[in-house]
């Protein structure tokens, strides 16, 4: 499209997107805080990306190196139609190294490789109001962020304790961000919650669906909820290596062989199991990926 | 091995869009934009009002892009609406002073100027007629002429009053204080609660035909606070759209004209309040849509005016309920988005099963 | 005696109000003014409650006494007027006047209310011991353990079976949702326990149950508490002094016994001429 002059660079018209760069800048004033804004309709489906697409948009430059993954791979149906998009109305240049790129739009993912300062990573969001499944509307649910009144926060982390006697909470686990606003991490496992505190980067946050965008600024203090007696825990790595790099410790994806009936993990960062196997290749040791 | 499989890739999403072109082109006869705009006027009207935007063409193409899926020919339309910047707001419409083709009121028989049927599908029987399998263009036009002689070449240019005006100057009606805010843009900002009128308006204005007239549906059946309304008046016909001329604040330039069906339902009140002392009163619920949309219309009128008696688990009367879940393009882009993998949160899923049949396990050997 | 609490001149009204009922000596259509239609649901009610004794609110409905308590829990906002609780800054700062996070703090920490709609206080889809629980939370607990021993306890207290405590209260009958809703209310021993219509629309027998209960949870912990019914036999059973309202007014209040004995207004003897 950047060769074609039907549309405007980066897609969306400059107003549209000087609009959306302010909610972005209210969203890192006053870190995870759900700044809501006229979220626009774009050529890719709402659900499918469009508050990520949207910050993305409004942000890069024609400098700019862009990263797209979704659930970690580079490769994924959604992550090359949203490159695609994001390449034709602007020409940026796109990479899969996580290291290259300015901004990265991830899609229930960090990346495993640790994000330096001046990066910017964009997270795509289902569901951005942590208190949704206790409260209904969106009306009383703001006004309980307003009164930092998050006991219905804890109180969904309590009945899982009391039904299954651990808390379950999978992905999307909710963090305190800076000791005032509970906030919902977009379905990035529990894994990844941790990345989130002390950053050198920066996290934006888009829900297209729901029209909020929020944010986590470097070095913010992110702590996940949990009690005295039920601590906040990771999902379970151990004894786990990458099929194809060898890589341990990492976040990894099951996958079952059909014909062998053979159950085996790989790394759930392809951009990252992609650049350790080369090492490995070239180091001839597979100790490097520890 | 299916690692490959599921990640898909670029070669197959572009097999599978070049599939679609195959899909579009079946048979032999090329679907003219023309022949849509004008033989299925319907469609193309209700495409534009749950895009929220009014250019025939652009519908047409979109509906000839999509195969005929409404879902996506509204989503094509609101994408490209988004890269249009707007350079103007018109002047307020008012369907006072539409020319009428058709109107008609289920409250009272006799309104000024009386019931006008005009073009409408209440009256026939909805008898599958083969005969359009092969239809005489020839006769079609000769009907057409005889039809413009034997009215003397003109339609009549019919106007009229408002049936709820006749009864504001009986004090009959809840009243309610001329509003003159700004109204709220619903494509411009994010829907908050409690919600503006005319936030609700432009909401249920674009909603999906179908969750409209559900849920408003639901609330006949008795889900919820409602009476049976009356439809006061129903009309439809042509209204100018005019903006301010340029050059001159005083002077207006008109655009053109839309075809509306504008729906005012009357319904039996009482204000709520803790009080048991009440007079009735006659509401009214407003419903607008473009086109000969009288379902959707009257569906509309019927929730705007559920949504001013807030009820307790009642859907229907619920402002964040209704206004939240018509939206076409989001129930149809979060639906469609369970397609694409969620093997991150699915396996933080499985993670957790596992810990807690482990748990379980352990429990019972202990126990 | 020692006072916990003092209401002064509240007034909540619906609507604007204009000049002619702002004023308010000027007679109002019961409690709607005859010009704007401007509902006084309650209009300069003034009164105090004491340590660990029961206050009976009564009056036909539409009186304004389930607002007046839904506006002491902050579920509704007060027109005007001061409430004082002298667990909060030694009852020097009027209640309302605070901020709305304040306010949640005091009603988390310092309120109980039990509502007649077991929907307006219990999530129906949660467990009843999460239910509890969400009141701890909401006053900074964090120990699963020591939370769940509280709950246990309340739930014998309320003689419900500790067995139920994983169910959902929507699987529970109406006298059961109350005994579940009071556990939640007394959950932080709050100072005032605000009781609305609890047994309203129950069984005679279940009726007496749940009286007997918050009668014995009242003697057991010193609770000073506001019960407000239409129903002067549970107001009889449970209260010491006892207020009655009429079109948003307090028309009458002294001891219970004194008003069933000798009531003053033509409405509290017409009321208490109904009492079998």
């Amino acid at each position: 499209m950047n060769e074609n002059n039907d549309y405007n660079f980066a897609f969306l018209d400059e107003v549209s997107k000087r609009e959306i760069r302010r909610a972005i800048i209210k969203a890192i004033a006053i870190p995870g805080y759900q700044v809501p804004f006229g979220s626009r309709e774009l050529p890719i489906g709402r659900g499918w990306g469009t508050g990520g697409i949207q910050i993305t948009l409004s942000i890069i430059g024609p400098n700019d190196v862009l990263k797209v993954i979704d659930q970690g791979s580079d490769d994924s149906v959604n992550a090359v139609s949203i490159k695609k998009f994001v390449h034709e109305c602007t020409g940026v240049e796109i990479t899969t190294d996580t290291e290259k790129a300015d901004v990265i739009q991830s899609r229930h993912r960090i990346p495993e490789e640790k994000l330096t300062e001046g990066q910017v990573l964009v997270l795509q969001v289902p569901m951005p109001e942590p208190l949704r499944y206790v409260e209904r509307s969106e009306l009383k649910a703001r006004k309980m962020h307003a009164d930092s009144e998050y006991s219905a926060a804890w109180l969904l982390l309590y009945e899982q304790i009391m039904r299954y006697g651990k808390i379950t909470m999978g992905a999307a686990y909710p963090v305190m961000v800076d000791d005032r606003y509970v906030m919902s991490p977009s379905p990035i496992p529990r894994y990844d919650t941790l990345k989130l505190d002390d950053a050198d980067c920066l996290y934006l946050f888009g829900a297209g669906r729901e029209k909020m965008i929020y944010a986590v600024p470097p070095h913010t203090r992110v702590v996940p909820l949990d009690f005295e007696d039920y601590k906040f825990e990771i999902e379970e790595t151990e004894g786990r290596a990458c099929s194809i790099c060898g890589a341990t410790g990492v976040f990894f994806d099951e996958i079952f062989d059909a014909e062998s009936g053979e159950r085996y993990f790989q790394c759930s960062d392809s951009g990252f199991c992609g650049k350790n196997a080369e090492r490995n290749k070239s180091n001839a040791t597979s100790n490097e990926c520890k | 091995m299916a690692y490959v499989a599921v990640k898909g890739g670029q070669d197959a999403i572009e097999s599978s869009v070049e599939l679609l072109k195959l899909s579009r082109s079946d048979g032999s006869a090329v679907l003219e934009i023309d022949a849509i705009i004008n033989r299925a006027k319907q469609l193309i009207d209700r495409i534009m009002c749950e895009a929220g935007f009014y250019a025939p063409e652009y519908a047409a193409i979109a509906f000839k892009q999509s195969e005929g899926s409404l879902e996506e020919a509204v989503f094509l339309m609101r994408a490209y609406r988004s890269t249009l910047s707007q350079t103007h707001t018109s002047l307020t419409i008012d369907c006072k002073n539409m020319r009428l083709s058709r109107r008609i009121s289920s409250a009272f028989k006799d309104i000024p100027l009386g019931q006008i049927l005009g073009a409408s599908y209440d009256y026939t029987h909805r008898l599958l007629n083969f005969r359009l399998r092969d239809e005489d263009e020839g006769e079609l036009r000769s009907f057409r002429e005889q039809y413009f002689s034997s009215i003397g070449g003109e339609e009549v240019d019919m106007r009229a009053e408002r049936v709820s005006d006749l009864l504001k100057k009986e004090n009959l009606m809840v009243a309610y204080e001329p509003d003159d805010t700004e109204p709220m843009d619903i494509t411009k900002n994010k829907l908050m609660f409690p919600a503006s009128r005319s936030a609700r308006l432009q909401t249920l204005f674009r909603a999906d035909t179908g969750f409209v007239s559900g849920v408003s549906y639901a609330g006949l059946r008795g889900y919820g606070f409602m009476a049976h309304p009356t439809i006061g008046e129903l009309r439809s016909g042509h209204v100018e759209v005019e903006i301010k001329y340029i050059l001159d604040e005083n002077e207006s330039m008109v655009l053109g004209e839309i075809f509306f069906t504008e729906v005012e339902s009357f319904v039996s009140s009482h204000k709520s309040s803790e009080q048991e002392l009440d007079e009735l009163e006659i509401d009214v619920g407003y419903g607008l849509a473009f086109g000969r949309a009288e379902t959707k219309a009257i569906a509309m009128s019927i929730l705007d005016c559920a949504l001013n008696y807030p009820t307790p688990n009642s859907p229907p009367n619920d402002e964040e309920f209704v206004l939240l879940h018509g939206e076409a393009l989001e129930m149809s882009g979060f639906i469609s988005h369970l397609k694409l993998p969620h093997y991150v949160t699915y396996q933080s899923k499985l993670d957790n099963i596992r810990k807690t049949r482990k748990a379980n396990e352990t429990a019972e050997k202990k126990g | 005696m020692q006072q916990v609490m003092n209401v002064n001149e509240l007034t909540v009204r619906y609507g604007d109000g204009c000049v002619y009922c702002i004023d308010s000596d000027k007679s109002l259509d019961k409690n709607r003014c005859p010009k704007c239609k401007t509902v006084w649901a309650v209009r300069n009610v003034s009164f105090s409650l004491y340590h660990s004794e029961v206050l009976g609110v009564v009056g036909e409905s539409g009186s304004g006494k389930s607002t007046l308590m839904k506006t002491l829990y902050f579920d509704r906002e007060a027109t005007s007027g001061q409430t004082f609780l002298n667990a909060y800054e030694d009852g020097k700062t009027n209640i309302f006047s605070v901020s709305s996070q304040q306010q949640r703090a005091i009603r988390n920490n310092l309120l109980g209310m039990v509502y007649q709609n077991p929907l307006l206080g219990l999530l129906m889809d949660f467990s009843n011991g999460g239910n509890i629980a969400q009141k701890l939370i909401a006053a900074g607990h964090r120990n699963v353990s020591a939370m769940q021993s509280r709950t246990f306890e309340l739930l014998e207290h309320m003689e419900i079976s500790v067995n139920r405590v994983k169910e959902p209260p929507k699987n529970f009958s109406g006298g059961m949702q109350q005994r579940v809703q009071i556990s939640k209310a007394i959950a932080n021993n709050p100072p005032v326990l605000l009781l609305d219509e609890v047994t309203t629309g129950l069984d005679l027998s279940v009726q007496a149950k749940v009286l007997d209960l918050i009668r014995m949870v009242q003697k057991k912990f010193n609770i000073s508490i506001i019960v407000v019914s239409h129903d002067l036999a549970v107001i009889r059973m449970l209260s010491d002094r006892t207020i009655v309202m009429l079109d948003g007014q307090i028309v009458e209040h002294g001891f219970t016994d004194q008003i069933l004995e000798d009531p003053q207004h033509p409405f509290t003897q017409t009321l208490v001429h109904s009492l079998i």
